[in-house]
């Protein structure tokens, strides 16, 4: 149950100077808070709260509304398998079981070392390399139970090195100068072209 | 058209029939204002529209056939045809509640809602009588709580966004949020965070199912079982105006109404809920007099008699009242009528030093709360925290603010709840409010903008620049440790801005009534003086006072000093209420004789009553009520009162006529007749009139004979820098005898806090929430102190009348400002 670390809530202070309303920087500061703690802890929506001039109560609203983010702890990786009918008549459902057999957990829950998460889900988009799951949202396509266990492995060895732990979205985190972001101004004070407009427009010119 | 002026009207056909619309008027409302009631759920005239719940959809044709469109969305346009009962319109509003009740349970024989359930009732009218969904409904744990008194039941709860809408956009708490998605959307709080709002129990009479219900209402009566009069909230100023519902003889629940002049149906939880004090058990039932150290009940003509052998034994000169804002204008004006006509003394003040000269109040000219709400204007606090102590007043310029742009200039000691709203929030130094006045206005009125009572000339520069439009300055007591001088001194000042109003913020209840009914000293009924009025009273009043008399801060000092033989109380609680509790005991405790007329036994009336004579309560006898524009609205008798208690009128004449004289009352009319022969400004008070204005109530204007009086011309001294300047602000719930009687709101007065700014907390040298000895020169506390940024440096804020810490006790009334010291205890 954490706050922002003060390296964290510098980078929360960048994000929100990014948009014209506080307000506006809910979602970001919702992953940054899961990228800190692995799910957004009842402190860290406080903490946004206090940052963004909003309430705990708006957060959360907020924030319920997405699935991917977790209200409640979760394994250090979350295994996504696609239940739905193409990858379910391309053999998922014997995968889920088989998911569900070796990491000793049922769909829902998180093994006892707290490293997975066994989840099923809707769609992910992945049909035509049927079956597919997701590891912190990055994709295993045409998953065999072999392949399954081999990751599984290459994640407990620490081989897995394109999968980052979850929350993390991005291996890389941009920087934006404030003098490169869009510039979004509010509607009510717009009066002339925003500055990414008139950037663009310079940059067709040259 | 050729025709380029802008129409005022909009042609719309409903049903057939050609209805005259308003430029920019919601389709649902033109055709209810046609009579034809479109169902809805979400809509709600007061907010703005969602189109949440889809029940208002009617085909509507505006050239290119008919189309269902949300009614309460739709503006009117000319030349728009409206369907209300095709069989198409008749087909989807099935279906929506079909819909609806997927997972709403069918179990309206155990709902409080049942019998004035929108959903019930518009099932019913427009529902398709059978359902064909078998599967499991959605289940939630049954009532949760949101906050100490309304509960939520989330099966029930059909999303309409009327609860969390009016959290957001009308209290501005927004503290409770949908959650969740898609099939689990629910409203709830956050984890550890309850719907602490003054404004919940609104939530729950707006619910259009049965989702959101109040603890003291639930499952007391069938709606069916009730029966309701009119009347108007009594636990301020604002008079709003509310349905009291009642069965068996009992008060179980108030309603806010719809008054557009006043509060816009809403109340704050506080208006609403203290009709718990009138049911409570410790109601007195019967008069009570002295035995030794004991109270203890006798009948009538015994405690009458003892009044009045007390009052007839004493000089005048030795007779003082205080109190009366409790009471109906009709007991007002019979008190005043007894106090200074029979009795003969102007020893008489409704105030317990804790408002403002009444011939400021009067002589101004004063603004209504529309005025003040104009939109695009420009509101001056000069006054106490609205949400605080005026909930419904607070609303009203929340939404002013908010949704009107009307912009909010404070002065005010410290942050109050519209602060968040404010277009600029000064914070002179306690004391030194008139200074800062004088310089807005200099600043306002072209002149050079310098700092003033600690506040910077720029903050004071931009706030002049924003003054604009119509402007009204609410003035009242922001801080109950700064003198009434000091608000004076800078209503006078800010009087000077071209076109300014006034409205009062004085609190207590009927205060405003008592002002009008001369319950002051130098005032007679009707906005008059004893000087100037005295030639009116002089057939219907047996004598007038020669001269004036002492304020209640004068009468307890003459009482502490032997000069006060008698003393009545008229519904107050000096020990408490009193800004300066060091005197308020001494006085008690040294004048021989104590009258009171009460509903409950207060702290006073146990330290010092001789004889007690019981009242009813506001729901319990008929009369009106002045609310702070000067707006009388009627209160109606619902219940009967407990025992043998009895309105304060009829013991005013019972009382007159054993000293002698016959007031001339056999009724609240025959007041109110009197009232309007004799007073200057009441002409207009007539029952036709009255009954007329049953809902919007009768706005009495003018100053009367009033004048505004001159500058006192305060001057605090010199602060030093040992000590803090206190402010001690009131908060909606405290330790009155009122709201301990209430069960549901006993538990919700805060436990008493110290605030100092951190830079002064930090000299202090001790963790937060540690108890500290607060000195002042006449009194001390213990407290626990905590640091907060919203306070002043150089300033400590207290709250009035907390639980355990009275504020009072560090108080001297006749100081211009209260210095505290605050140490490690």
């Amino acid at each position: 149950m954490s706050r922002f670390s003060l390296d964290n809530e510098s980078i929360a202070r960048e994000i929100i100077s990014r948009y014209p309303r506080p307000k506006s920087a809910l979602i970001p500061l919702l992953h940054l808070a899961q990228e800190q703690d692995g799910w957004v802890t009842i402190d860290a929506m406080r903490h946004i709260a206090e940052l963004t001039g909003t309430t705990p109560a708006e957060v959360m609203g907020t924030g319920s509304f997405y699935e991917m983010f977790k209200f409640h702890p979760v394994g250090r990786y979350v295994i996504n398998i696609c239940s739905n009918i193409t990858c379910q008549l391309m053999g998922a459902e014997s995968l889920l079981e088989h998911a569900e057999a070796k990491l000793g957990v049922k769909v829902g829950g998180t093994t006892a070392d707290g490293l997975f998460t066994l989840e099923d889900v809707e769609c992910i988009a992945a049909c035509t390399e049927a079956p597919a799951l997701q590891v912190n949202y990055r994709y295993r396509l045409r998953v065999t139970a072999e392949d399954f266990d081999q990751l599984v492995d290459d994640i407990r060895s620490g081989t897995a090195r394109d999968i980052p732990e979850h929350g993390t979205l991005s291996l890389v985190r941009q920087s934006i100068p404030a003098d490169r972001g869009a510039g979004i101004v509010p509607p009510e004070q717009a009066r002339e072209v925003s500055v990414w407009m008139a950037r663009n427009d310079a940059a067709e010119q040259n | 058209m050729t025709n380029t002026e802008a129409k005022t009207t909009l042609s719309v056909t409903i049903d057939g029939e050609v209805f005259e619309a308003r430029p920019g008027e919601l389709l649902i409302e033109a055709c209810e204002r046609a009579g034809t009631y479109i169902p809805r759920f979400c809509y709600h005239s007061r907010m703005k529209p969602v189109g949440m719940c889809r029940m208002c959809l009617v085909e509507v044709d505006t050239g290119r056939g008919p189309a269902l469109q949300p009614a309460c969305m739709l503006p009117c346009s000319d030349g728009m045809t409206v369907s209300t009962e095709t069989p198409g319109t008749r087909k989807v509003q099935a279906g929506i509640l079909e819909y609806l009740l997927i997972n709403h349970p069918l179990d309206c024989p155990v709902c409080d809602k049942g019998g004035e359930c929108p959903l019930q009732d518009q099932t019913v009218a427009y529902g398709p009588g059978e359902s064909r969904f078998v599967e499991e409904k959605r289940h939630y744990e049954k009532p949760i709580p949101i906050n100490d008194n309304v509960f939520l039941d989330r099966e029930r709860c059909i999303l309409c966004d009327r609860c969390t809408r009016f959290a957001d956009t009308v209290a501005g708490d927004k503290l409770i949020h949908f959650m969740d998605r898609g099939n689990n959307t629910q409203v709830n709080t956050f984890p550890d965070e309850p719907f602490a709002s003054y404004f919940s129990g609104n939530t729950v009479q707006i619910c259009p199912v049965g989702a959101l219900t109040a603890r003291p209402y639930r499952f007391k009566a069938r709606p069916w079982d009730l029966d309701e009069t009119v009347s108007t909230a009594w636990t301020d100023s604002a008079g709003a105006r509310v349905a009291v519902q009642s069965s068996r003889d009992k008060v179980i629940r108030l309603l806010g109404i719809d008054s557009d002049p006043v509060n816009w149906g809403w109340l704050s939880d506080k208006e609403r809920f203290a009709f718990e004090a009138l049911n409570s058990d410790d109601r007195l039932t019967a008069p009570l007099t002295r035995v030794g150290d004991h109270l203890v009940p006798t009948g009538w003509s015994t405690a009458l008699e003892r009044a009045v052998s007390l009052l007839s034994d004493a000089d005048p000169d030795r007779v003082a009242v205080i109190g009366g804002a409790r009471l109906t204008n009709e007991s007002q004006y019979a008190w005043a009528k007894l106090a200074k006509g029979v009795i003969g003394t102007d020893n008489v003040d409704s105030q317990l030093a804790d408002g403002l000269d009444p011939e400021l109040v009067l002589g101004l000219p004063r603004a209504t709360i529309d005025e003040a709400c104009t939109p695009g204007g420009t509101i001056i606090l000069c006054g106490p925290d609205p949400k605080e102590e005026i909930g419904s007043l607070y609303l009203r310029l929340r939404h002013a603010v908010v949704h009107d742009d009307a912009r909010l200039i404070e002065l005010t000691p410290t942050a109050t709840g519209l602060s968040p709203v404010a277009a600029h929030s000064l914070h002179p130094r306690p004391g030194e409010v008139a200074d800062l006045a004088r310089a807005l206005v200099e600043a306002a009125n072209g002149g050079p903008a310098v700092s003033a009572a600690g506040v910077s000339a720029e903050e004071i520069s931009s706030a002049a620049v924003a003054i604009d439009g119509s402007v009204t300055i609410i003035i009242g007591r922001a801080s109950l440790a700064e003198s009434a001088d000091c608000v004076t001194d800078a209503a006078l000042q800010l009087a000077a801005l071209p076109g300014s109003r006034f409205l009062s913020a004085l609190r207590r209840g009927n205060i405003h009534g008592a002002l009008d009914s001369g319950l002051a000293p130098g005032l007679l009924p009707g906005r008059t003086t004893i000087e100037a009025g005295a030639a009116r009273f002089a057939d219907a009043w047996p004598s007038t006072p020669a001269s004036r008399g002492l304020d209640t801060a004068g009468i307890l000092a003459a009482a502490a000093d032997g000069r006060i033989d008698v003393l009545v109380l008229l519904g107050s609680d000096p020990i408490n209420d009193f800004a300066g509790r060091p005197l308020a005991a001494a006085a008690l405790e040294t004048v021989p004789n104590v009258i009171a007329l009460d509903m409950l036994v207060n702290d006073s009336i146990a330290m010092a009553a001789d004889v007690v004579l019981a009242a009813s309560g506001a729901t319990e006898s008929a009369g009106t009520f002045t609310n702070l524009e000067g707006r009388i609205s009627v209160c109606r008798q619902r219940v009967t009162p407990p025992g043998t208690a009895r309105a304060d009128w009829m013991i005013a004449s019972e009382i007159a006529r054993r000293l002698g004289f016959d007031l001339g009352f056999d009724s609240v009319e025959s007041i109110r007749a009197e009232i309007a022969a004799v007073s200057v400004v009441h002409s207009g008070l007539d029952e036709k009139a009255l009954a007329e204005a049953l809902v919007d109530g009768l706005l009495i204007g003018g100053s009367g004979d009033i004048m505004v009086p001159g500058v006192v011309g305060v001057s605090p001294s010199a602060h030093d820098a040992y000590s803090l300047r206190l402010v001690a602000s009131r908060s909606m719930y405290d330790d009155g005898v009122a709201l301990r009687n209430s069960p549901s709101s006993r538990g919700l007065a805060r436990s008493v806090t110290l605030r100092l700014n951190p830079t002064d907390f930090d000299k202090i040298g001790v963790d937060r929430g540690t108890v500290v000895r607060t000195e002042s020169a006449v009194g001390r506390l213990l407290v626990p102190v905590e640091p907060d940024p919203g306070v002043p440096v150089g300033s400590a804020v207290l709250p009035w009348a907390a639980p355990g810490s009275p504020a009072n006790t560090l108080i001297d009334p006749f100081s211009t400002v209260t210095d505290v010291r605050v140490e490690r205890a």
